[in-house]
């Protein structure tokens, strides 16, 4: 095994040019646990610790480009307000020790359906910015990144650099299930974001299906449902049925399986019991700021 | 700390601070805190060795061949042994049954069984060289539950057994069974108003201790070897070990090293025999370290069980009878099961007063994980359905759990179903009275100003409930656990006291062979030793084999033996003290001779509080050291047909209530409090008491609701050895956890204390699930719950 | 390959490192200092937190190389860090520390003496964590410590909530944590007295 310390990011994409099959390192979270219980032996580590610029974030117009190794304690105290999806999806990550080290680049490269960032991601909306020596810089659509069980869209001269997410332009929210209350791995999550500007809402689940998805059919009947009812605009409260028929929809979106973690019936009835608590919740919310706006006015 | 009853009988009655009755901090406490605290895995020497076990990959096949040349080639590596470079004839070992293979021969039994042994000189070299024996492997059908066990074309999982239960069990592969028949169930059945059955599952636990399975094997100049070694009980290590080795005792040194907890998980060898055998062969200190996921196989586990209850009553709520079938998972070797069997089958009517039952208890060999002793030992399989069972038998009464269970409380000089008087207080209604009667905590808390605060509510931070779904549940139980080993063992433990002057003041020095696995014993015996010898300063000599067996750390025993081995050597070496004073000083005061003497603070005093003399001047340059076994009273087999027998030493009871909040809607669980009521006859040490209390009654809560090793039943390979999926309660899970402690004398044990670390472990599960069925409605009959079973979608 | 790194206010150097070596191991095995301790390895039960540049986190899950030029604070350390921190002058372990980094050699026993370690000088975590009977077998001990100072670095005065949340990423097998809240509580009301 050779360990990489670049010193920069053109040093980085460099030897991933180079070393193809490097394993990139950053918060180690993920890639020491294989290595310590025998299940992974790359021929390189990339150590990305020493690139400061993975760690830092700036705020746009729109969008937070979010660098790859920002650690979720660090989008848990100072982007709550432009990302508040994402920040309580990293609030639920593992323990504050994990959160201190771990970041949303982690999640994206080990691709698994269970990484707690993604649903937030989907909902919210983002881009992942990667990047190789070849061809420099391109941004895939969230949507487009997860490929499969551990698979995501990177080539191997790649690296994540950041993730630009939109700016939260209503209420969000995320929930996930897991047999503890602290530390522990989602047996399924859920997350929704309320898009007042575009009058659409997204959603992202975890763990529910070989990938992290979006329920797109529960998306598309709320957003009628929405537009039709005039909620927007009147800020009345979701009606128990449609809120039931997104759940449900949410729930059919899921193609879970059984495991240790839980049955796939259970993480079906999971996942609809999360969107019809989540939408209540940022509905609430957002009827809240709608009518103090409307009072404001 | 509630004192009631009789009084506590003292012997010496020492005023000697830092004596029995106080909470002394840990002798060992500043070397904890500050990492200094050498743990097994710790151990370090120049030039030393890393050993590696290479583990069966299937659950049950026989071994076709093992190639280890290639790893043998590989630069580092010092040495790889199989079965076939195995010293001498004894190639097994096991703790009452020998039939567990230090390394696989032929066949393995169960997924994870060691087959080779690699030592290299660093943890990686060792791995992959590990990872080059080939080892090929013609696969058998896999025996996992009674079913498979006992058909009639089963493969027996041990052919050719000749231990000494095979004589009078129904199958080869059921490893013991002990019936218990009192009194006539189906005369008494008809005098039932009301019955119930039940048929309860309980899942695989796993001890969990957080410090890994490790050791160093230094080799000695005379052929023997050293073993620094994390373990319950040396003596019993050191048993097994030797004759694997072809060395006699003396020449398998072994030393304690810190012990990061143990649970039961300890009793049984893990990686001492593989860390000698590599020594010796190589001529270098060999280290193992597991990782945790090697923890998993490399420990025995709770036995899972099936328990079928029926029990009745009248209708004024008095149980007619009671009729029982425990099934127990024993796995692939013996290890504890035969005691298991006992303990779950004497005390399976639980603390209640049933004259009429049919008990039936086995263990099965199976190819699942092998199982063994886990703090509560068979009796919290059986807690968890009989208090099942009180709880349905009260709602069909229409009567309250907690009057009905009062109703029906065993007391003193209660008939055990095994016939034995229980002979001590067993004040099961009163610990009953008062854990109901404990305030409630508030409803809600979860509520703030600014809104929901999730870390208090089911879930937690993981944000699926702001209150939505969450309903409050409250249940109780209570369970019997015996303390001490059980059925005839002869159960004795072994101290070494000196007593001498260093610097002026008088120093006594504790050595017994005792592992302290956190539990606190070292810090009881050194207020053993004030109090008995009137000391302040008091030394405890590290555990080695140096002196005599101290017994297990196990059953609650501990305290009562060694403490009473303590306790007996200090009044020896007390006699001896004032011998040498009465030889030196009795002419100079008739007290000397006719007063009842006492050492206190340092000196000699009568029982009237007139000071004698100095200990300092008593002794001079003189040591006084005393090295003597210690016995509790003898216990007997129970019968083989019947079950009769006096067979237990004491027993000791807890009771909790539990009160949780379900998200009913997600079968997410927080449990709010867990408070519990325990009788500890005397606490040697109340802050030691109460974390006992307080640990174990967690480790109730996690087999209650997250907890178990899930064993693939078509391959009987585990499917989660990792603590990332086998979950253990983080604080987030742990509720505040009040303690009542009540002090009954038991007139038969030292200073009529009574075993402390188990009991709390029954009766905490059962509540917590009394509790979730009181807030669900659900019936529940399996632990733990999963979030599947509380939304039917298992 | 070689790496080096600052410990408890010393600069240290390990050699032959193996690259898939952790933090954690380095520090036990190369550097002579077992007391982060080594129960899970794969960032679940944090007995083996430390401060990275002032950071807790899991030294097992921190490549060795990726310590290169860092801060380490260790329990071992604790201590010194404590008393500087108390005395205003000390950032993420940068100050000098009087700590003897001793192996654990098999001769020094299990040192169970109740003269062990007397006049030994504790961080007040240290010292309510004996004083509450927070230590059971002690395994959790020196990574509940470094969580704990830390929490209280950030938050003197923690609500029974915040400590749980702090410490969620810390396992303890033998004392239901009630007396660990104590030990932090105490930890708390003693700093606040100024004792």
């Amino acid at each position: 095994m050779d360990f990489l310390r670049p010193a920069s990011w053109e040093e980085a994409l460099a030897a991933k040019a180079e070393h193809p099959t490097a394993v990139p390192i950053a918060g180690g979270t993920d890639v020491m646990v294989e290595i310590n219980f025998d299940h992974r032996r790359p021929e390189y580590l990339l150590d990305l610790n020493r690139i400061g610029d993975l760690s830092e974030w700036e705020v746009g117009a729109d969008t937070v480009r979010l660098g790859a190794s920002v650690p979720y304690t660090q989008i848990m105290e100072n982007l709550r307000a432009e990302l508040p999806g994402l920040a309580l999806a990293s609030h639920t990550v593992a323990s504050p020790q994990i959160r201190n080290r771990g970041g949303v680049g982690g999640n994206l490269g080990t691709a698994s359906p269970a990484g707690d960032a993604h649903p937030a991601l989907l909902a919210a909306g983002a881009e992942v910015e990667v990047e190789s020596a070849a061809r420099g810089t391109r941004l895939i659509p969230i949507d487009a990144f997860y490929t499969g069980v551990k698979r995501n869209a990177l080539q191997p001269d790649e690296l994540i650099r950041a993730v630009h997410v939109r700016k939260a332009d209503g209420p969000q929210q995320f929930s996930k299930v897991g047999t503890r209350n602290a530390m522990v791995i989602a047996v399924c999550a859920f997350g929704l974001a309320l898009h007042p500007v575009t009058r659409t809402v997204r959603t992202g689940i975890g763990s529910a299906a070989p990938t992290p998805v979006r329920a797109e059919a529960a998306e598309e009947f709320l957003n009628a449902a929405l537009e039709e009812g005039g909620f927007w605009d009147n800020g009345k409260i979701i009606t128990p049925s449609v809120a039931k028929r997104f759940a449900d929809l949410c729930s059919a979106a899921c193609n879970p399986i059984d495991d240790v973690r839980g049955t796939a019936s259970y993480r079906r009835h999971a996942v609809g019991v999360m969107a019809r608590r989540t939408l209540t919740w940022t509905w609430e919310s957002y009827r809240g700021t709608h009518r103090t706006t409307e009072g404001a006015a | 700390m509630q004192a009631e009853g009789a009084p506590t009988k003292i012997t010496q009655g020492s005023r000697t601070k830092g004596g029995i009755g106080e909470s002394t901090l840990r002798p060992d406490g500043t070397l904890k805190v500050t990492g200094e605290f050498a743990y097994s895995s710790d151990m370090w020497h120049e030039d030393m060795l890393w050993g590696q076990i290479l583990r069966s990959t299937v659950a049950h096949a026989e071994i076709v061949s093992i190639d280890t040349g290639e790893a043998l080639a590989t630069p580092g590596v010092y040495a790889v042994l199989t079965y076939d470079d195995l010293p001498t004839d004894v190639r097994n070992y096991g703790l009452e049954i020998q039939d567990t293979p230090v390394l696989a021969h032929g066949k393995v039994r169960h997924h994870g069984e060691p087959v080779a042994l690699v030592a290299a000189d660093h943890p990686e070299t060792a791995r992959r060289a590990a990872a080059k024996i080939k080892v090929e492997y013609r696969e058998l059908p896999v025996i996992t539950d009674e079913k498979s066990a006992v058909a009639p074309d089963a493969v027996l999982v041990h052919e050719n057994r000749d231990d000494h239960h095979i004589g009078h069990v129904p199958h080869p592969n059921i490893v013991h069974r002990q019936p218990i028949v009192r009194g006539n169930v189906d005369e008494a059945r008809r005098r039932a108003d009301v019955i119930v059955e039940g048929e309860y599952t309980f899942g695989m636990q796993d001890q969990a201790f957080l410090g890994p399975e490790s050791g160093l094997a230094v080799p000695e100049e005379d052929g023997g070897v050293h073993l620094y070694i994390a373990t319950q009980w040396l003596h019993s290590d050191l048993r097994q070990i030797a004759p694997v080795l072809g060395l006699p005792e003396k020449k398998v040194r072994m030393t304690l090293s810190g012990v990061g907890g143990a649970f039961g998980g300890r009793e049984d060898l893990s990686m001492q025999i593989h860390a000698c055998l590599l020594a010796l062969r190589t001529g270098k200190p060999v280290k193992i370290v597991y990782n945790r996921f090697e923890s998993f196989f490399g420990h025995v586990h709770r036995h899972p069980a099936k328990l079928h209850y029926e029990h009745g009553a009248t209708k004024d709520g008095k149980l007619t009878h009671m009729k029982c079938r425990i099934v127990l998972d024993g796995g692939a070797y013996a290890s504890a099961s035969p005691a298991v069997v006992g303990n779950a089958s004497s005390l399976s009517a639980g603390p209640y007063v049933v004259d009429d039952v049919d008990i039936e208890a086995i263990a099965l060999y199976t190819n699942n994980p092998p199982c063994g002793a886990m703090r509560g030992f068979g009796a919290v399989q059986a807690c968890f359905a009989y208090e099942a069972q009180m709880d349905k038998l009260a709602k069909k009464l229409g009567m309250d759990p907690v009057e009905f269970r009062r109703l029906n409380a065993m007391e003193q000089g209660t008939l055990m179903p095994t016939g034995q008087p229980v002979d001590s207080p067993a004040p099961v209604a009163e610990l009953l009275r008062r854990v109901k009667a404990m305030p409630l905590p508030p409803e809600r808390q979860w509520e703030s100003s600014e809104g929901a605060d999730v870390r208090q509510l089911p879930g937690g931070l993981s944000n699926t409930t702001h209150g939505e779904g969450v309903v409050r549940g409250v249940g109780y139980a209570v369970g019997i656990k015996n303390v001490g080993f059980s059925e005839g063992f002869d159960d004795y433990s072994t101290a070494k006291v000196r007593m001498e002057v260093v610097g002026g003041e008088p120093v006594a020095t504790v050595h017994t062979a005792m592992a302290e696995v956190g539990q606190g014993g070292v810090t009881v015996h050194a207020q053993i030793a004030r109090t008995e010898l009137g000391v302040t300063r008091v030394t405890i000599h590290p555990a080695d084999t140096q002196v005599g067996s101290a017994g297990s750390t196990s059953a609650s025993r501990q305290t009562y033996v060694t403490g009473g081995a303590v306790k007996n050597a200090c009044e020896l070496v007390r006699e001896k003290v004032l011998e040498i004073g009465r030889r030196k000083f009795g002419s100079y005061h008739p007290a000397w001779a006719t007063a009842e003497l006492l050492l206190e603070g340092g000196k000699v005093v009568t029982d009237g509080g007139e000071i004698l003399g100095d200990l300092a001047d008593v002794l001079e340059d003189e040591a006084v050291e005393v090295e003597e076994e210690w016995r509790h009273r003898p216990t007997e087999a129970f019968d083989l047909r019947t079950g009769q027998g006096n067979g237990h030493v004491q027993y000791s009871f807890a009771a909790h209530r539990a009160v949780v909040e379900v998200d009913t809607e997600l079968g997410l669980v927080k449990v709010i409090e867990l408070a519990c009521a325990q009788d500890v006859g005397k606490a040697l040490n109340p802050l030691s008491v109460i974390g006992q209390i307080q640990g174990g009654t967690t480790q109730g809560l996690g087999v209650a609701v997250m907890e178990e090793i899930i064993v693939d039943p078509k391959t009987a390979k585990v499917r989660n050895p990792s603590f990332t999926d086998y979950l253990i309660p983080t604080i987030l899970d742990t509720p505040t956890i009040p303690v009542d402690v009540l002090e009954l004398a038991d007139e038969h044990a030292p200073y009529g204390l009574r075993g402390v670390g188990e009991a709390p472990t029954l009766s905490s599960t059962p509540a917590v699930l009394a509790a979730i069925r009181n807030a669900t409605g659900l019936a529940l009959d399996r632990t733990p719950v999963r979030p599947e079973h509380l939304t039917g979608t298992a | 390959m070689r790496v080096n790194f600052t410990v408890n206010g010393r600069p240290r150097e390990a050699d032959d490192v193996w690259e898939g070596e952790s933090l954690l191991y380095v520090l036990r095995e190369r550097l002579g200092l077992p007391g982060s301790k080594n129960a899970c390895e794969q960032g679940e039960c944090g007995s083996c937190t430390v401060r990275l540049d002032g950071v807790p986190v899991c030294a097992c899950l921190v490549a060795a190389g990726q310590a290169e030029g860092r801060e380490v604070v260790t329990v071992e350390g604790l201590a010194d860090y404590a008393r500087q921190r108390a005395q205003g002058g000390c950032a993420a372990g940068a100050c000098g520390t009087s700590l003897q980094d001793g192996r654990h050699r098999p001769a020094e026993g299990t040192g169970t003496g109740s003269q062990a370690g007397e006049g030994t000088e504790l961080s007040p975590v240290q010292q309510a964590f004996i004083d509450a009977g927070a230590v059971q077998c002690g395994f959790c001990t020196p990574g509940l410590l470094v969580a704990s100072d830390e929490l209280l670095e950030r938050n003197p005065n923690p609500t029974d909530a915040d400590i749980r949340e702090a410490l969620s990423g810390n396992l303890c097998r033998c004392t239901g944590y009630e007396k660990i809240m104590d030990a932090v509580r105490l930890a708390a009301a003693r700093q606040s007295e100024g004792v």
